[in-house]
Order: structure tokens, then sequence, then C-alpha cells
């Protein structure tokens, strides 16, 4: 089967959910791993959204991040305060996915603005949960589209720590923690690795043992086309 | 007060300059709430909102809000809320001071204002370039010795928030995604609740709450008054409605001509 870009990244994600594994889970992309992961090869992981909804098992990938369908299918519905006071900084969540506008080579993420913070170029929405997420957590995962743009020597104002960073997935990749900065661990099928290292603001090392990521299996793919998001037609 | 129209409750209670808090964490957003303070023109007002949603962006881009007080200001799964970029980028309809705090900073600020206390305190805010572009202080636990984060609580001059139903006496019912909505409630010196409807009696729910009559300053019945945000077990979230907002509010032409035809024209409930 032929798959998009978007979609291997959603697979080789989901593909690093333990079975039983409890993930804090944003809108889009990282939903839909964690969603695939639950319905593959780990069943028994939990899905806590920030809206309060802890063991959410959705029929459709929710818009956003608070949809109803959360709160009737969760095992336990909380009040943010809730959340964030005794399951995130009570240290409960094993695994955190964050999104951003810029990532660098230590995996500090920018989700706030471009250019300067008080004259911004483009005002992003901010943090959110990101700040106390990358801390708070046991692994945090990012799912970010190599660019020039977004993978950047400098960011323009630093939203969350990378200390917890386990892992990058992109478009063309994975990026794991090695020798104190990221490096590129993992090719997509059919990337070259210029193509990744001419997509980075820094020069991106190669790890040493770099592999070819197994390309979606059917299983993986169909089971992902199930899951179809509210508000698409 | 008892059960009230929305336009004299928002007439009685909001006032220009007020710091107002219209909360809902997706769900029960009070979004006619707002548009009553956008028809009565109030202006230089401080919106608290742990997340800006639309209503906060037509709020903005109408000229009401001097500042923001906020931890992730966009459109769920769309992209930008593009009135607040307008007016952090380029000023219009006028300036926006912004503070800006984590999601986990401002719900201790909630639960700290709720309490009646001067702050939260939580294990966060450490590193990174936030510290330095809010309020935020460092205190030292006194029996650990451990250094954690002191934010400012929250206490509104009113807070706003939609529910499922009320009684007749003005007891409020709310059940499923509760975000916010009682610290919100408790934290602010005054307060006003939009509800879908008035029941005789207020049957117990699995998982819900209710917040006394007497700690609710007015009751307003508005039905669909959370829309495009939803209200559990009465209508769902119009998320095509958030998807099209993306280029109604793309525009400033637009967006005032749609705020023109929906809001200002419309009849207070």
């Amino acid at each position: 089967m032929t798959y998009t870009a978007d979609e291997m990244m959603a697979v080789e994600a989901a593909r690093r959910i333990g079975d039983g594994a409890v993930c804090f889970v944003g809108i889009g992309l990282p939903s839909l791993a964690a969603n695939l992961a639950r319905r593959t090869h780990a069943p028994n992981s939990v899905l806590v959204y920030e809206s309060g909804t802890i063991g959410a098992k959705p029929y459709e990938l929710p818009l956003s991040i608070g949809d109803g369908e959360l709160a009737e299918t969760a095992d336990a519905v909380v009040t943010v305060p809730e959340m964030f006071a005794y399951w995130l900084q009570g240290g409960r969540i094993d695994v955190g996915f964050l999104g951003a506008a810029q990532i660098d080579r230590h995996g500090n993420l920018n989700s706030t603005v471009i250019g300067d913070y008080d004259r911004p170029a483009v005002r992003l929405p901010g943090g959110g949960g990101a700040p106390e997420i990358a801390l708070g957590v046991r692994d945090v995962f990012v799912m970010l589209r190599h660019s020039l743009r977004a993978f950047v020597e400098k960011l323009d104002f630093t939203t969350s720590l990378g200390d917890r960073v386990r892992v990058v997935v992109t478009d063309l990749g994975v990026l794991e923690p090695r020798d104190g900065e990221l490096a590129l661990t993992q090719l997509h099928p059919g990337v070259d690795p210029e193509q990744a290292r001419e997509a980075t603001g820094w020069d991106l090392r190669l790890a040493s043992d770099v592999r070819e990521t197994d390309p979606p299996s059917d299983e993986e793919l169909s089971t992902l086309r199930s899951l179809r998001t509210k508000g698409d037609a | 007060m008892p059960i009230v129209p929305l336009s004299d409750a928002i007439r009685e209670l909001v006032h220009d300059g007020d710091t107002v808090a219209l909360e809902g964490f997706t769900h029960l957003i009070p979004h006619a709430a707002g548009h009553e303070i956008i028809r009565q023109g109030r202006r230089d007002l401080t919106l608290i909102r742990m997340t800006p949603d639309v209503v906060y962006d037509q709020m903005i881009g109408m000229g009401c809000a001097r500042k923001l007080v906020f931890s992730w200001g966009g459109n769920p799964g769309v992209g930008s809320l593009h009135r607040l970029r307008d007016a952090v980028e380029n000023g219009w309809p006028g300036p926006l001071e912004l503070e800006e705090h984590s999601h986990a900073g401002m719900a201790a600020a909630w639960s700290a204002g709720a309490s009646n206390l001067p702050f939260g305190v939580l294990r966060g805010y450490q590193g990174g370039d936030l510290p330095a572009r809010t309020r935020v202080g460092r205190i030292t636990c006194p029996f650990t010795g451990e250094e954690l984060a002191a934010v400012p609580s929250h206490r509104p001059d009113v807070g706003i928030v939609h529910a499922q139903r009320a009684d007749r006496h003005g007891n409020v019912q709310l059940w499923g995604i509760l975000g916010v909505q009682k610290e919100c409630l408790l934290a602010s010196a005054r307060s006003m609740v939009t509800v879908e409807e008035i029941v005789d009696e207020l049957a117990p729910l699995a998982g819900g709450i209710v917040l006394p009559a007497w700690v609710v300053g007015a009751v307003c019945v508005v039905p669909r008054g959370a829309h495009p945000s939803y209200a559990h077990g009465y209508y769902d979230r119009d998320n095509d409605f958030y998807l099209a907002w993306d280029a109604i509010s793309r525009d400033r032409d637009a967006f005032r001509a749609w705020m023109d035809e929906h809001v200002l024209a419309a009849v207070p409930a």
C-alpha cells in the first residue's frame, strides 16, 4: 500500500508507545498516533487529554481536546486544576506528546512567537500545557515536519525545555539524543540522509547505527485510515 | 440575584475597565454572554481565560479588551485566532497587553483564587523564556527547601460561565468536562451563569456538580448560549463553525461584516 509522509509519522510514533503507557495527548498527529497504538499493539495504553479526560476511547478522532466524545468514553473526567496538579505534576504520566513551530538541537521547543516577543512577526498560540509537560512526564515525544524554518540553530523563544525529549519523529526520519544533542537515528524509506541534513538548520549528525524505518504495514495503514477526524468531509 | 435577562445581567455586572473571565475548557464556553458584552460596547476590559477561543477573538476584534491573561490562544485543531494575532502583531483595532502563563500556572491561579489565597504554588516555570515575560515568583518550601513557582491568584471582578441547567432558586448544575468553571465562579467578586434551561428539580447526576444559588450572582436562561462550543447532553460542538471561523476572521472587513450581521444586529436573549 502507498502511504503519505504524515501516515509514516503517525505509524512510527505509534510504534514507540508501549502497551500500558499512560500518554498525555494533544490534537492532530499525536492523537492519531496514540489512537493507532491503542488499536494495534498497545490496547492497554491510556489516553489522557488535558481537558480532563483520562482513559478516553474515541470512536472518531476529536477536532479539539475537549470534544464531548472524549468525556463520554473516558474512565474518569477530572477538572483542569486536578489534571495538572494531581495527574501531571503528580508524576502519573509516562509519555507526553509535544509539537512546536521551532526545535533546536537540544530538543528545546518554541510555540510562542516568531520574531521578537514584544513585536512578533508571528504570534503563535503559546505554550499551553507544554512547559510543565516537558518536565513532568517520563518521556517526551515530539512530532514535527522537517524544514529549515522548524529545525533551527537558535530558537526565537524557548517555551519548553528539551531535557526529557527522547524522540523526534519527522516526515523524513527520526532524531534521538546521542552524546548531548539530537542525532538522526532513522530515515524513512526513500529518504536520503542529505535530504534530512538540508532540512535542518544545524549541522545534523548521523548516528553510527542509523537505519531505515520499516514502512507502514497494511494493518497499520488500514487501522490508521479507519480513524476519521471529526469535521472532515 | 434571581433569574434575569442576559442583557440586564451584563449591564449590571460588567463595567468598562473591569477584569472579566469567561471560562469553559472547550465545553460550556459562554459565547452568548460574550456577544452581549460586545453589543453593550464594553471597553478596556482585562480578559482572563486559559484558552482564548473564538469568543475572545470576537471581543478582541471588536475592541472590548485592553489586556489578555491566558495560556493558549489558538483555534483548536484549526490554527490561529486571527483577530488576536492582528491585535498583538499590528495593534488592530487597538494595542493588546499580554500576560502569558502555562496551563498549569493558570490552573493553580484559579484554584488559589477560589481558595481566597494570594497565590498558587506549583512545580513549574522552570527555565525557558516565559518566566521573564510574565508574573511569576519563586518561593522556598519551609519543610523541604524545594524551590517552587508562585503565580498570583486570579480574582476577577466578574466571572462568567455557561452550564446545562438551573432550578427556580438559581442553583446551577453542570456535568461533562468541567474545566475551571467552579474555580472561575468562586474566585470572582461578582458572577453570572448562562444556562440551557430552568427545571423544577435538579435530579442528581453521576459526574455532575451543583453550584448553590448563594455563590452565583445571576442566572440567565440562554438556550444554545455556548454555541459554537457545546453543552453536554444538549448539543454537540459545531466543529464546522470553528473551521469556517478561520476564513471569516482572517480579513478585517469580513470579520466586521460577520459581527454586524450575527452579533450586533441580533436581539439580546
